[in-house]
């Protein structure tokens, strides 16, 4: 069983987490032409490397960011977006 | 040992014809480059050389032929599909498919079993309704049935799945098969083999040269080669390549798992698939059952499997199969699948002139083998993508035309 250190709750088991993809900035939407907003809508950064992730604590709804290794799968570390702690 | 095995091995230069011929050196400049020899890449290969004459061909591989995603699928074929663009295509492939071991003299084991995909909700049963009338529209053998045709085909489906997911019925699609996955590989890299092509294996692709948005050669662990064509066929490794290309897509990869049980007397001869219950599983000609589930819950680029999902996996089989419980897990293993938002391929040409692209292929890939090569060596040849691969085109994110697939996805994701 994988342990993901949430940053309210503590090293719980993977399974009551939950996955959300990359941090990524939003364009404007009233500014970004269709390309930009497709762009943002579909296109990810497929290739391994060091993330910075959303997750959630399903049990207990915290949403917080890890930083993994997507290819050594390995947490770096964890915690709460800035300015939401 | 027989003495003549001693003997070949002893010599240098012995007559026995080997599978593949191996190369000692990779040429300065081929007409075709591919990456990635498995199913997709090799097929492509084949149909280069065989239907258009194309043979100065290399076709290079990191590890060895089939060890990626075509070795490490569950093997079923069909063609059930939801979209239109999707069930023509299946279609075709399930025809190719069907002639295989007679076009390559090697017995690929293609069985046909019937494949029912079961519904344990009324959504689910008006999904199954809904591909049932496409496929039937476009002449596929498809049909719902009710729940005692599901018993009668597998006498020891528990119906009731533990008494929490009762089975309503299931979309029962006749055409479904398995092959030996390995096979396929083997016989159209043979094929090809035969033709002319060059299959480097131990071969990594480190970079490829783009100079004025055109493809002009690729940089491998072993020199470079020139080449003005390149189609990259490596599933789960698409996103590594494609930003040496720096080409943008959807693409975003989770493992998915499998695993196989000690061989067992044949008791199933259908392919059962139940989405809720996020399983599927067939018998094998060696009488092993062969089992999978849905993905991994978040993207990692590794083949590790985990006890958590041979756990998750047993409790729902267990469900339908009680009598497995005292069946022993022989192997798991797990493949990288790259996934696209709307489960459909991306095929066909990019923004890089000579860079083509056979990707997307997530959790449907193996049934596809035969078309993709057929399509993609057409794709090459004419510079335009070939008629049934038009609706997966890369374009159609940035055009806001997807072609929703998701339905007709074996397992829910």
């Amino acid at each position: 069983m994988k342990i993901l250190t949430c940053p309210l709750n503590g090293p719980r088991p993977v399974s009551e987490f939950f996955y959300w993809g990359e941090v990524r900035p939003m364009p404007d939407p009233a500014a970004a032409s269709d390309d930009e907003w497709a762009d943002y809508v579909f296109n990810r950064n497929g290739a391994p490397g060091v993330k910075r992730e959303w997750w959630c604590h399903t049990p207990s709804n915290t949403w917080f960011i890890a930083e993994r290794d997507t290819e050594k799968d390995l947490v770096l570390k964890t915690y709460f977006y800035p300015g939401e702690e | 040992m027989p003495w003549r095995l001693l003997r070949f091995a002893l010599n240098k230069k012995h007559p026995e014809p080997r599978m593949f011929t191996h190369h000692e050196k990779l040429k300065s400049s081929y007409d075709v480059v591919i990456i990635g020899a498995g199913g997709h890449g090799l097929a492509a290969a084949y149909y280069l050389a065989r239907d258009h004459g194309i043979t100065n061909v290399c076709v290079l591989e990191k590890g060895y032929i089939g060890g990626g995603n075509t070795g490490r699928n569950t093997t079923i074929i069909r063609s059930n599909y939801l979209t239109p663009e999707g069930v023509k295509f299946y279609d075709e492939s399930v025809k190719l498919w069907q002639d295989l071991s007679t076009e390559f003299d090697l017995n690929l084991f293609y069985a046909n079993r019937g494949h029912f995909t079961l519904a344990h909700t009324d959504s689910a049963l008006r999904t199954m309704r809904w591909r049932a009338e496409v496929n039937k529209h476009y002449g596929i053998n498809s049909e719902v049935v009710g729940p005692e045709v599901v018993k009668e085909a597998a006498p020891m489906i528990d119906l009731s799945c533990a008494g929490h997911s009762p089975i309503l019925g299931a979309l029962y699609h006749a055409p479904g098969s398995v092959a030996r996955h390995d096979a396929v590989a083997w016989g159209y890299g043979r094929g090809a083999d035969q033709r002319g092509v060059e299959i480097h294996q131990q071969t990594e692709v480190l970079g490829i040269d783009v100079q004025g948005g055109k493809v002009k050669g690729v940089k491998t662990s072993r020199g470079y080669i020139a080449t003005n064509k390149v189609l990259c066929a490596v599933a789960g490794s698409t996103p590594r390549i494609l930003k040496m290309v720096d080409v943008k897509t959807p693409l975003y990869i989770h493992p998915l798992q499998a695993m196989v049980s000690e061989p067992v007397k044949p008791w199933l001869d259908p392919i059962l698939v139940s989405g809720s219950l996020h399983v599927y599983i067939s018998q094998s000609a060696r009488g092993e059952l062969v089992m999978g589930a849905s993905l991994d819950p978040y993207e990692l680029h590794g083949t590790r499997s985990t006890l958590d999902f041979v756990e998750g996996l047993s409790t729902h089989m267990l469900e339908m199969f009680p009598f497995l419980s005292k069946v022993k897990v022989m192997r798991q293993w797990a493949g990288m699948a790259d996934m696209t938002p709307d489960f459909a391929p991306i095929m066909g040409m990019t923004p890089v002139e000579g860079f083509y692209l056979d990707s997307g292929w997530g959790t449907w890939g193996f049934k596809a083998t035969p078309v993709c090569g057929k399509t993609m060596s057409h794709t090459l040849v004419n510079d335009t993508p070939h008629p049934l691969i038009t609706g997966f085109s890369l374009d159609r994110f940035r055009n806001f035309a997807l072609t929703g697939e998701k339905g007709a996805a074996s397992v829910g994701h």
